[in-house]
């Protein structure tokens, strides 16, 4: 199963569906063929493309639109907001290359703002999947939902089998209580990895796959995060509206404080380059998170003793 | 026909009144307006397939009025058809219903909010493109200002509109002559614009968009061509019916004391200019 065969079959046994691309056809490559006249490709447009998709769903149609993630939400963004956000129609926006998988575009195609410019807007909701597997297991009741849902597409291959997939309902790994890390999208494997390398260290971790940053149980946030000595988040986005600003305002709602560490991008772009160079260079691969959560902890621990 | 046109005029001069009433306690965007006021009344007074039992039917035809700030003319043209009740229209600015100064779906009649300019071209494309793929014979029509054309997003629907053939799809151009704040030919140029939308692959028309003899002839035509979006040009004055405002590049934005109201009403049916004193708006 892939990206392309859910829909393939949404489309075939749904006539609700339809499937439109700003020329962004990477996740589609074989859907204009089989699909016809239901794949409808607006050229590199995305603000036409949001308000045809906004009149198709007018119609009772529930379009699956594409473009760069980076255009889509930003080039776009007062047509998302004005068409289908206050209209609530169920348009599902799917944005590529979001985050890190823009590698070396540069700036102009990073994504690093959307899941804050998304979550902005009341009625959208964020999908942010860990991997291929994640989007996959996520994708059939996002389609379903009869909300408008931005969906930050993620075809990285899985290390993990992931859990059943629940609305609003953060993955959780572990119970561990000295860390707890909480991630979504593309650094999900390195997150997974730095908890075994801290757990080889003697450190119990937790780690939680956000999975929809909106809607989200916000009961099972506090929850995770209850009592533990430090709370990493981890993210290829901008630190401000992000799950660092999601989780402080969990926290300030609920009387909660705590040491937080987080790994974001602070008031800068990130170096353009292949994926594992962009890793070793902003200090994000599995061993400089471990690295520096295990340093934060040896810190707090000498100054509790000092 | 003559007698058709007798009492499409009478309609229309009551929606003027309509429009004229809700230039006060606050106010509205009299001007522009004004100007649509022919071609919303023939639209509405049977060329589309649109009554209020008719609203959530798939066959029904689609209006959608992309220069949301001429409301009050789309309003006063529902009161007249039957869609909202005269009364409501005194509800204009307050928060006891939803009649502002741009459109809201809330209102029976209303397809989609607009306001923000250059949105509903392509909203009413994603409406034809459905009708295209379920071979449905509706008519959609979206009404544009001739300000709102320089909005890049408009000439980007066009691209996508010719590309899918949209030939169900009526682009009317309320070709007032003004933007907000001044003379379209003095800000951005559009002329030729019958030109820009040939050359775009749409088939062109122009009218006097007073005139409910040529709005008729030219609608009756619809559509132009196999395979092309059909576009009126409909040339209007900005403040039609009102020769103190009329053609005024700073009277867009109204807001009129009651003695002045008076005067504009009986302005509307004599002809007799007023004397106007309330400050001008030139930003909203």
């Amino acid at each position: 199963m892939n990206y392309e065969r859910i829909l393939l079959e949404q489309v075939l046994e749904d006539e609700r569906f339809i499937i439109l691309t700003a020329e962004n056809r990477a996740a589609l490559r074989n859907l204009p063929e089989i699909l016809k006249n239901k794949f409808i490709d607006t050229g590199i447009t995305e603000q036409t493309m949001i308000g045809i998709s906004a009149g198709l769903a007018l119609r009772g149609r529930i379009p699956v639109v594409h473009a760069l993630a980076a255009f889509l939400t930003m080039r776009a963004f007062e047509f998302i907001r004005t068409d289908i956000g206050i209209s609530n129609l169920p348009v599902k926006l799917v944005g590529s290359f979001a985050g890190l998988l823009s590698e070396a575009n540069g700036p102009t195609h990073q994504a690093i703002e959307d899941v804050a410019l998304m979550r902005g807007i009341p009625n959208i909701n964020v999908f942010c999947p860990a991997d291929e597997n994640d989007m996959l297991l996520g994708l059939p009741k996002i389609l379903e939902y009869n909300k408008p849902f931005y969906i930050r597409y993620n075809n990285m291959k899985p290390d993990v089998e992931h859990t059943e997939f629940a609305m609003g309902q953060p993955e959780i790994f572990g119970d561990g209580r000295e860390v707890a890390i909480l991630v979504y999208g593309a650094l999900f494997g390195q997150a997974y990895s730095a908890k075994q390398i801290l757990e080889s260290r003697g450190i119990e971790v937790k780690l939680i796959n956000m999975r929809t940053l909106k809607p989200l149980n916000e009961e099972t946030v506090v929850e995770s995060i209850k009592n533990t000595t430090l709370i990493a988040t981890i993210e290829d986005h901008f630190i401000n509206g992000g799950l660092f600003t999601i989780l402080s305002e969990i926290m300030a709602k609920n009387k909660l404080s705590a040491d937080i560490l987080p790994f974001a991008f602070k008031n800068k772009w990130f170096k353009p380059a292949l994926l594992n160079d962009v890793l070793t260079f902003e200090g994000l691969t599995d061993v400089q998170l471990a690295d520096k959560i295990e340093f934060y902890l040896i810190t707090k621990r000498v100054k509790a003793n000092a | 026909m003559d007698k058709k046109i007798i009492q499409l005029e009478k309609r229309a001069l009551k929606v003027r009144e309509h429009i004229i009433n809700m230039a006060t306690d606050g106010g509205c965007f009299i001007g522009a307006s004004l100007s649509c006021v022919e071609i919303l009344v023939y639209l509405y007074s049977g060329f589309l397939n649109l009554s209020k039992n008719n609203l959530k039917s798939a066959n029904r035809d689609f209006f959608f009025l992309s220069k949301g700030h001429d409301v009050p003319a789309l309003y006063g043209t529902f009161a007249e058809i039957g869609f909202i009740e005269n009364a409501r229209l005194k509800n204009h600015l307050k928060t006891n219903d939803d009649i502002y100064w741009h459109p809201n779906t809330k209102i029976p009649g209303v397809e989609f909010h607009s306001g923000s300019l250059g949105h509903l071209i392509s909203v009413a494309a994603g409406v034809a493109l459905d009708c295209k793929l379920r071979r449905s014979q509706n008519k959609i029509i979206v009404l544009l200002g001739d300000g709102e054309l320089n909005e890049g997003s408009i000439w980007e629907a066009l691209l996508v509109i010719n590309a899918y053939k949209l030939d169900n799809l009526l682009i009317i151009i309320d070709r007032n002559q003004f933007q907000a704040n001044a003379r379209t030919e003095e800000i951005i140029p559009l002329e030729p614009l019958d030109r820009k939308f040939e050359s775009f692959g749409c088939s062109v028309k122009s009218i006097n968009g007073h005139d409910f003899k040529e709005i008729d002839e030219v609608l009756k035509l619809f559509p132009f061509e196999n395979n092309r979006a059909s576009v009126i040009i409909s040339d209007t004055i900005r403040g039609k019916g009102l020769p103190s405002l009329e053609a005024k590049a700073d009277r867009w934005f109204c807001n009129f004391t009651k003695n002045e109201i008076n005067d504009l009403l009986i302005e509307l049916n004599s002809g007799k200019k007023t004397e106007l004193h309330s400050e001008t708006l030139t930003v909203r």
